[in-house]
């Protein structure tokens, strides 16, 4: 299809399409490169302040938890009263800040004065003070409360699911509780559960401080995944990542949510589920209790110089190629626009409009070369075409003068058959064909006597006008030269004097000449340098008419012919002919040859001289098929009759 | 023309009495209602029906009291406060037996929720595997199923006292945890642990189906006003009804009774819940049951479980005790 479409629009196509796709990769790598740069910036910088975070955190629950690790300690190694473990425990909670309450809660019957169950707890009220209760005393059983059930089932220590306390006024609480043991007559048993009670708002402080950009956050999730920190607070102590993922039905969300409370951590892109913005989120563990802390880094605002780079790069890439556009519409306009002048031009001047006005083009580039070439051309056609009517007029001169002269030298040829129709004896027929207008073969035929038929067929060396004239003069001298009485050698001998005799053309005939006796069959003849004739002979049989020796005439002034006699019977037919029927040539430049030509008379059945001659004639062409017929063809036949 | 108008008026007063008198018929009566606990979506077809004006609809003008850990149904019912509750059959068997005069009038749900769940990780994956481990019970009323199930498989197995969070079991304090399948189940699967990581036991798969909520009044209520007990018991299954249909605007409305009660909830919990009891009760369309029925096998094999356990002495009559049958 393109092929049809015009320089312009090539040129618009390819090189726009060159350029469009060397631009876009370039463009595509410098997105690609930059865009990975700042991916590979913010994890780096996403994994320090993770890890940061989780340190910061751990830093103040480790602190916190050696509090209660402590009282264990001391409850295993030493001995107390009721009243002295009171008074440690109250100090305990009223000198350290971070701790809000703390309780050393005992199994049963472990706590010594008898009680069953025993457990002192002194908390900070509202205002600050001390305050204790005895949490044995509550209606529900504190050994079945997670704080206390589960260390005291998996004897270790760990951080509590932060809960809402509803005595201090909605603050998010976490305990830490450590078992601590009794050494008992020889066997180790669980006395009881220490706890720490502290307020997770400082977690809150130190995540909901994390800014990322402009909509960048963090969020914390506990070990069954419920929200601590998340700036939606309605997620917060309520839902779980799971039950939002669930809600989202966002199967990824919970396999990372799995992946978070399993204290893995990792850089992972993630749709944020308050923005709904690309994120890449940051998220790595808190060794003492278990918790994830993941930050959100939004992509489109860390990637917002990268992107108006890419805009800006794009905008330019875009106004270069329109810009490009412009300028090859401009130059193919300027090339095609006199080149369509020019095709004009061409073709006014392809039928035939010598005087058609061609554009002048200004430009010296090729388009000008091109406007000067047609200009040449049309003035050179101009004056090739003047010559050329000239010559063309010459020549048809000449054509129309040969015209007539190959009338004139046909008209000097017997050319009406049968030529003596009231001469039962024999019947002759001859025939001529130039290869151009006027040609150097002859033939002719005449009586000298009433017994005596003179004949001959000659071929002048050369052909056209030179030929034809000495063809006329030969068959002249020969009509003037044969008369009765004389031998056919010594016509020859006398016409080839007088052609000889003035000659400064170097040109010669071959002859032959008989005379036959119509009475008897007796044929003398003389052979001046010409192919032999044939004898076809009433069974069919061929025979060559002997050569007389004789040399071509107008070449030696004194030579001497001779003749000879043989006699031709009853139905015996003489064929004379000229080279112009052995030397036809074909396709191949192969010659007819005698071989073909005797084969083609063997084959002819019993045939009339001119259907002998026609014969022979139609070989020839078939032969020579289409290739131009080069020399004059004359054939002579008589069939004798007795 | 006097004659005319005063007859005309005396045709206009005949009418306001008679159509006065025939309003006064069709007095809404005044009736409270408790659940067990909080307004979540384990009540939700009660609540819809509330919504969608059904009740009034069968003549109940209904008061609904919010249920929850400070108010006992079964008290509220004895002392005349509440007129209908609805209480598990295991309470309700308990307090006939105790002499407490309540009948009930539907059994809601026809299939036990209460299941045991194991984590895989634990090696639990058949009963036999709970030999020698710790299993976390609740209170007396949810142990019966548990022990007759311990009983079943010849278990041996250490009781751990369970509180209403599943911690312990997440923590692995615990082999194996009780819980409801609308309820604990769930909470276990939004705390980050998968289904195909849990091995569930449903009592119901083991021969030991006691259904769960059913809807109570006192005897005395019930042969005061028969019609007005079987009014009320239709219009809570078709408010259930309305609230299969409409799960949406039944989960806006359990969210929104649920946060006028300060209580923190999920939808997606709520959606699960509202499911759950779904199919709990309607467990199998094709069985033929009507809806609120309760059989003699299901009441004897709560009643004998109670029993066997020492929670009752003597069975109370299963026609006596359920007066039921919506038509």
């Amino acid at each position: 299809m393109i092929h049809r479409r015009g320089i312009a629009f090539k040129l618009i196509v390819f090189i726009l399409a060159g350029v469009s796709i060397t631009f876009l990769a370039i463009f595509g790598y410098n997105y690609l490169y930059s865009r990975n740069l700042i991916v590979k910036y913010v994890e780096e910088n996403a994994k320090n302040l993770a890890g940061r975070t989780v340190s910061q955190i751990d830093e103040v629950l480790s602190s916190v938890a050696k509090v209660p690790q402590n009282i264990a300690y001391f409850l295993e190694n030493a001995s107390y009263t009721d009243e002295e473990l009171n008074n440690f425990l109250r100090s305990v909670v009223r000198d350290n800040d971070d701790i809000y309450g703390a309780t050393i809660a005992f199994e049963p019957y472990m706590f010594g004065s008898g009680r069953e169950r025993y457990a002192p707890y002194f908390y900070k009220d509202g205002t600050g003070q001390i305050q204790f209760s005895d949490l044995a005393e509550e209606a529900y059983s504190y050994l079945n409360s997670d704080w206390y059930q589960i260390p005291r089932e998996l004897e270790r220590s760990l951080w509590s699911e932060p809960y809402f306390d509803e005595g201090g006024g909605n603050i998010v609480m976490s305990t830490y509780s450590v078992p601590f043991y009794r050494v008992e007559a020889g066997k180790r048993r669980l006395a009881g559960i220490v706890t720490a009670d502290i307020s997770l708002s400082w977690l809150q402080q130190i995540v909901e401080s994390i800014k990322i950009a402009k909509t960048g956050y963090g969020f914390v999730i506990t070990k069954n995944g419920t929200f601590v920190v998340h700036p939606d607070k309605k997620l917060v102590m309520n839902e779980t990542i799971f039950c939002l993922a669930e809600g989202r039905n966002d199967k990824g969300l919970r396999e990372l949510g799995r992946d978070m409370i399993h204290g893995k951590s990792g850089f992972v892109p993630f749709r944020s589920t308050v923005t709904e913005k690309m994120c890449w989120m940051v998220y790595a563990p808190s060794r003492s209790s278990g918790w994830s802390v993941a930050v959100l880094f939004p992509q489109d605002e860390l990637m917002a110089d990268v992107t108006h780079m890419n805009r800006t790069v794009l905008i330019i890439g875009i106004a270069g190629i329109l810009f490009l556009f412009a300028v090859i519409v401009l130059i193919a306009r300027t090339i095609t626009r006199p080149l369509r002048l020019l095709a004009g031009a061409a073709r006014t001047i392809a039928t035939g409009d010598l005087d058609g006005h061609i554009p002048s083009v200004t430009a010296r580039d090729e388009v000008g070369e091109l406007a000067d070439s047609l200009e040449y051309m049309k003035v050179s056609l101009k004056k090739y075409i003047e010559d050329l009517t000239e010559a063309t007029a010459a020549r048809e001169r000449i054509e129309s003068e040969l015209q007539v002269a190959h009338d004139i030298q046909m008209g000097i040829l017997p050319k009406v058959f049968p030529a003596f129709p009231d001469m039962p004896e024999f019947d002759l027929y001859a025939m001529l064909q130039p290869a151009k207008e006027v040609g150097g073969d002859l033939y002719d035929f005449f009586f000298l006597d009433d017994d005596h038929l003179c004949f001959l067929v000659g071929d002048v060396s050369g052909k056209g006008v030179p030929a034809s004239l000495f063809m006329a003069i030969t068959k002249t001298l020969i009509k003037t030269k044969a008369t009765k009485g004389l031998g056919p050698e010594v016509i020859l001998g006398s016409v080839n004097q007088d052609l000889s005799m003035d000659n400064p053309s170097l040109m010669f005939v071959t002859v032959f000449l008989g005379i036959l006796n119509i009475r008897t069959g007796r044929l003398a003849y003389c052979n001046g340098g010409h192919n032999p004739p044939y004898i076809i002979r009433a069974g069919g049989a061929l025979e060559t008419i002997e050569t007389t020796g004789g040399m071509a005439l107008g070449v030696m002034e004194d030579f001497s012919y001779q003749s000879k006699t043989v006699t031709i019977r009853k139905n015996d037919s003489i064929l004379l002919f000229t080279d112009g029927v052995t030397e036809a040539m074909n396709e191949r430049h192969e010659l007819f040859s005698e071989k073909r030509l005797e084969e083609v008379l063997i084959t002819l059945e019993e045939p009339s001289v001119e259907e002998l001659i026609q014969g022979i004639l139609k070989k020839v062409f078939e032969y020579c098929h289409d290739v131009e017929q080069t020399d004059d063809i004359t054939m002579l036949a008589i069939r004798f009759n007795g | 023309m006097t004659k005319h108008r005063i007859f005309l008026m005396a045709a206009v007063f005949l009418f306001c009495i008679a159509s006065h008198a025939w309003a006064a018929e069709k007095t809404l009566e005044k009736v409270s209602f408790i659940p067990q606990w909080v307004p979540q979506a384990q009540f939700a077809g009660y609540y819809m029906a509330y919504e969608k004006g059904i009740y009034e609809r069968y003549g109940i003008d209904l008061t609904i009291i919010p249920g929850g850990p400070e108010k006992s149904p079964s008290d509220l019912l004895e002392k005349g406060t509440a007129d209908f509750a609805t209480l598990w059959l295991t309470t309700g068997i308990q307090l006939r037996a105790k002499g407490v005069p309540v009948v009930n009038i539907a059994q809601m749900l026809k299939r036990s929720a209460l299941m045991l769940i194991a984590k895989k990780s634990s090696g639990i994956e058949r009963p036999e595997d709970m030999n020698g481990r710790k299993v976390g019970l609740w209170g007396p009323v949810f142990q019966i199923q548990p022990r007759s199930f311990f009983k079943k498989y010849g278990l041996e197995v250490r009781e751990i006292p369970q509180s209403y969070s599943v911690n312990l079991f997440l923590r692995d304090g615990v082999d194996v945890a009780s819980a409801m399948w609308y309820n604990e189940y769930h909470t276990i699967l939004s705390s980050g642990i998968n289904s195909d990581e849990l091995t569930t036991f449903f009592f119901h798969e083991h021969g030991l189906n006691f259904p769960e909520d059913g809807i109570y009044v006192l005897e005395e209520t019930y042969r005061r006003n028969p019609e007005l007990c079987r009014s009320f018991a239709k219009a809570s299954l078709e408010g259930w009804q309305y609230a299969f249909d409409h799960p949406e605007e039944t989960i806006a409305v359990v969210m929104r009774n649920l946060e006028r009660e300060h209580i923190p909830a999920t939808a997606v919990h709520q959606k699960w819940m509202l499911d759950r009891m779904k199919d709990l009760m309607l467990p199998d369309a094709s069985s033929g049951e009507s809806p609120g029925s309760l059989s003699p096998e299901d009441y004897y094999r709560v009643a004998m479980g109670l029993k066997a356990n020492g929670l009752i002495d003597e069975i109370p009559g299963f026609t006596s005790f359920y007066l039921g049958g919506v038509k």
